[in-house]
């Protein structure tokens, strides 16, 4: 037993050899893993500390504004979130899942569903900045306005058109073929088959699409500073103003919290405050898109 | 279940109108189907008329003043000086590059390592708290990242500064505004995207090559180091290529934190980006510092579209592979 | 003490009470079986009878499986392989496996080769180069693909592919190769060159081969196993189990009444 050979110490099967390289990947392994929670645990930790600082119900119920005293608010960049967001989805939803069942149902495999399809993934890779000049110089030709929120939200509609026409496609792609054969075997139409077979069964992929969608404009500001502006003003007197407003220019709360950080110092921790809110909206938009996948693969595993 | 029935009941309704639709060829109903078959052709169009207008608008936008200031004092000039219409722009282009490639340094290894744990090694209990970490990661909108920089990144860099340029009296204190502290928050940024690719990539790699080398007596970290790795990399090459034209593109999650100078870039030097440039300047330029401007963009625009180029020909690269993969094993 | 075994030396690998569950699953129900020293042992039986299950026990393969339990004594030249502080990694080294489907890394063919002695801490280019050569030699594909060592293994026909991933398999020099199913996804030209294979890798190897094809385990093999849902039904010299079956089950197998 006390001499053995090479041949038989390598060869035994109970004298597990340390490997060190596997030991020192698996470290790095689990450290990177770690530095991603800490920094998503540190980050919003941070922001929940920072932004409790000057949150309050003045904050979230009143406009900033600077005259004719100072105030720190966002309800005016709330408001104007919010119509970016309604706007965007109501032009981007339609013309995103067309697109998606032109390319799945109608588009024969060929030259032009190529085109299309680079031409969405460029558009998925074009930074938000460059939309916001192209949109401040497009949208201006055609308004005439400099800034307005229309200019804004039909900017953030090419942007997240990708997205939709994307994800839609996903979820039409998974319609098993038998639904559409039982349809156009009886000698329904294209478009009958559509309505009644294809788009009722794909309709937790389009509100998928909607939701990662509202993350997108939300969360945007790059391409909003030169579009949509940055007022902050609530700006509704009358009822003709709901619709009037689309043509005025509002910051959205990305842009008003860069105005925050920008000018510093006491105004910072309203900088974290809009931070929090933002991190809230995220947070809720998560946990939609998760309910949404948790009701699609509980219906597919039926 | 709530679906086959469904589908059951439109193929039900279908049947009902199917002699109705045969017998008379309904004008109605032609009529109807052509008009959804145009609008949905033109929807699909959209995203095409869409790249075109912006590649038109940029040009139309941005060559003038390439024009006017002459394509190599643009591009080659290294003075970025408005106020004397010096618009050289070869140190934006330069921290661009090297802000980039920094940010993929620091941030595919700590990506791709993070996605040999979620799809490879991750326990399960511990996969629900990473991937979460992940997605919100991708979720936070990119000013947050630059308030968080311009809190915690700039005084950890501005630290470091000091304790490296202690004895450097000729040295420029940027109080951590610099190169280095964009390169940390770029790197963070593009994680959930090198992550998320790397990951599907992995996933996708068939059990079949990780069984094999199982069965040659590979460990579990030789494996997916020197099998699953290999095997996936045209899907990472994406993502590290997707993670550039992120990186290259961010502008507000900088601006706060890379001090705006149009320095050549040094690490721990004041630096102006293409894209911070654009933002920090726009509102206030007019004439010929708007069309610059703009020609900034358009710079930037044919970046991307390169990058969007390579990726597309990984991306046929990669399919192509697989394909070959897949006919040669059923041969 | 009537449980301890003593194996006989021309047994390589000894078995045991071997029971397997799948979860809820008994997929294997008191196995003993002697697999013998230089000889290939053809296992037979219907789908999903425990052949390839059984197969993979042996080299500890369903460990990767999650809610795989094993109970029973599997003895490798008389050493416990499911003992504590077993190397898996030596064991399979020791104990090869040659899989159904063709599956030969998406790297170069000189490269699939030498994955398993560089994992195994081989370095030195002419070490590698040797081996490189007379594991294709071995598997009998080395004149087929000897001017395109550098090229993608994927870009071989399957019959080649199932051929490298032989060579791939005896260049970590098992004692043992566990084969499942190798011909059954290749064409019959192939299928004949794997089998006149197989009787030169018997001088050098002990082999274990899954089959469903009776043919060919009364072709190549020496003795032959009858799985039948999760039990051994039978095991004899295999001309003795296809000529005079013992077993009435197994009879009806190899007369072709089901299975």
């Amino acid at each position: 037993m006390a001499k053995t050979t090479a041949k038989e110490v390598t060869n035994s099967l109970t004298r597990k050899r340390r490997r060190v390289s596997d030991i020192m990947l698996k470290v790095l392994i689990f450290l990177s893993s770690g530095i991603v929670v800490a920094l998503t645990l540190g980050m919003i930790i941070y922001i929940v500390i920072k932004g409790t600082e000057g949150m309050s119900w003045n904050f979230l119920s009143t406009p900033a504004f600077s005259y004719p005293y100072e105030n720190y608010g966002v309800l005016g960049n709330i408001i104007n979130t919010f119509y970016l967001v309604l706007i965007t989805l109501v032009v981007a939803t339609p013309i995103g899942v067309g697109a998606a069942i032109y390319l799945t149902e109608y588009a024969k495999q060929g030259k032009l569903t190529r085109i299309i399809e680079f031409t969405t993934e460029t558009l998925a890779g074009i930074p938000s900045i460059i939309y916001g000049l192209f949109g401040s110089v497009f949208f201006y030709n055609i308004f005439k306005v400099n800034y307005s929120l229309l200019t804004g939200a039909l900017t953030l509609s090419i942007m997240v058109l990708p997205t939709i026409i994307r994800t839609t496609q996903e979820a039409i792609k998974t319609v098993p073929m038998g639904y559409r054969e039982g349809s156009i075997g009886l000698g329904a139409p294209k478009w009958h088959m559509i309505r009644t077979v294809v788009l009722p069964s794909c309709i937790d992929g389009i509100l998928t699409s909607v939701i990662l969608s509202i993350g997108r404009i939300v969360g945007e500001s790059a391409a909003l500073i030169f579009t949509a502006g940055i007022a902050a003003e609530v700006g509704i007197n009358s009822i003709c103003d709901i619709f009037g407003k689309v043509m005025n220019q509002g910051g959205s709360l990305t842009v008003q919290l860069y105005q925050y950080a920008q000018r510093g110092g006491a105004e910072m921790k309203y900088a974290f405050s809009t931070a929090l809110v933002l991190l809230v909206t995220v947070l809720i938009i998560n946990i939609c898109a998760k309910l949404v996948a948790y009701r699609i693969r509980r219906k597919r595993s039926v | 279940m709530e679906k086959t029935s469904d589908a059951i009941v439109a193929v039900g309704s279908v049947g009902k109108q199917k002699s109705a639709i045969r017998s008379k060829k309904s004008g109605f109903t032609n009529v109807t189907e052509r008009i959804m078959k145009y609008i949905f052709t033109v929807c699909g169009i959209t995203a095409v008329a869409c790249v075109l207008m912006i590649t038109i608008y940029m040009i139309i936008s941005g060559a003038p003043a390439i024009g006017k200031i002459g394509i190599t004092d643009f591009l080659f000039g290294d003075t970025w000086y408005a106020k004397k219409e010096q618009f050289g722009i070869l140190p934006l282009i330069l921290t661009s590059i090297f802000g980039t490639l920094g940010a993929i340094v620091i941030g595919v290894p700590i990506g791709l390592l993070t996605a040999v744990f979620l799809s490879e090694l991750a326990p399960k209990a511990l996969k629900n708290i990473v991937k979460p970490a992940v997605e919100l990661l991708a979720g936070i909108p990119s000013v947050i990242y630059g308030l968080l920089g311009a809190n915690l990144v700039k005084p950890l860099m501005y630290g470091l500064e000091e304790i490296i340029y202690a004895n450097d009296p000729t040295h420029q204190f940027t109080g951590g505004a610099n190169l280095a502290s964009a390169i940390v928050v770029l790197a963070i940024m593009i994680l959930p995207t090198i992550i998320n690719i790397s990951e599907n990539a992995i996933s996708a790699v068939p059990s079949e090559y990780r069984e094999a080398s199982y069965g040659l007596g590979a460990t579990k970290i030789q494996t997916i180091f020197k099998v699953v790795i290999p095997a996936a990399k045209s899907g990472i090459a994406s993502g590290v290529v997707l993670g550039v034209g992120r990186a290259i593109g961010e502008a507000m999650a900088i601006i706060l934190v890379a001090g705006n100078s149009a320095n050549m870039p040094e690490l721990f030097s004041s630096v102006k980006f293409l894209t911070t440039g654009i933002v920090a300047e726009f509102p206030y330029s007019s004439g010929l510092h708007r069309e610059a401007l703009f020609a900034i963009g358009l710079v930037l625009f044919v970046f991307i579209m390169i990058i969007n180029l390579i990726l597309n020909g990984i991306l046929k690269k990669g399919g192509k592979k697989e394909k070959t993969a897949k006919t040669a094993g059923k041969a | 003490m009537s449980d301890i075994i003593v194996p006989q030396s021309d047994v390589k690998l000894c078995t045991r009470n071997v029971n397997l569950y799948y979860g809820e699953n008994h997929a294997l129900k008191d196995i003993n079986l002697d697999i013998k020293t230089n000889k290939i042992t053809a296992f037979i039986g219907p789908s999903g009878c425990g052949k390839s299950t059984y197969l993979k026990s042996l080299n500890r393969m369903n460990d990767l499986v999650p809610d795989c339990k094993i109970t029973g004594q599997f003895l490798l030249d008389g050493e416990d392989i499911y003992a504590d502080g077993v190397d898996t990694n030596v064991l399979r080294r020791r104990i090869g496996m040659v899989f159904q489907k063709p599956n030969p890394f998406p790297m170069s063919i000189y490269d699939n080769i030498a994955y398993g002695p560089r994992v195994h801490g081989i370095k030195s280019k002419a070490k590698l180069d040797r081996i490189v050569e007379e594991s294709l030699i071995g598997a009998a594909v080395f004149d087929e693909v000897k001017d395109r060592l550098h090229k993608s293994a994927l870009s071989l026909s399957g019959g080649q592919q199932q051929r490298i991933c032989i060579a791939r398999a005896i260049a970590v020099q098992p004692e043992v190769i566990l084969m499942d199913e190798p011909t059954s996804a290749l064409d019959p030209v192939s299928t004949l060159k794997i089998e006149e294979l197989m009787n030169t890798l018997k001088e050098k190897y002990t082999v274990a081969i899954v089959t469903h094809n009776m043919q060919q385990a009364t072709r190549i093999s020496d003795f032959t196993a009858f799985f039948l849902v999760g039990e051994m039904v039978e095991y004899a010299p295999t001309d003795e189990l296809f000529s005079r079956p013992k077993d009435k089950r197994t009879e009806d197998y190899i007369t072709g009444r089901f299975g």
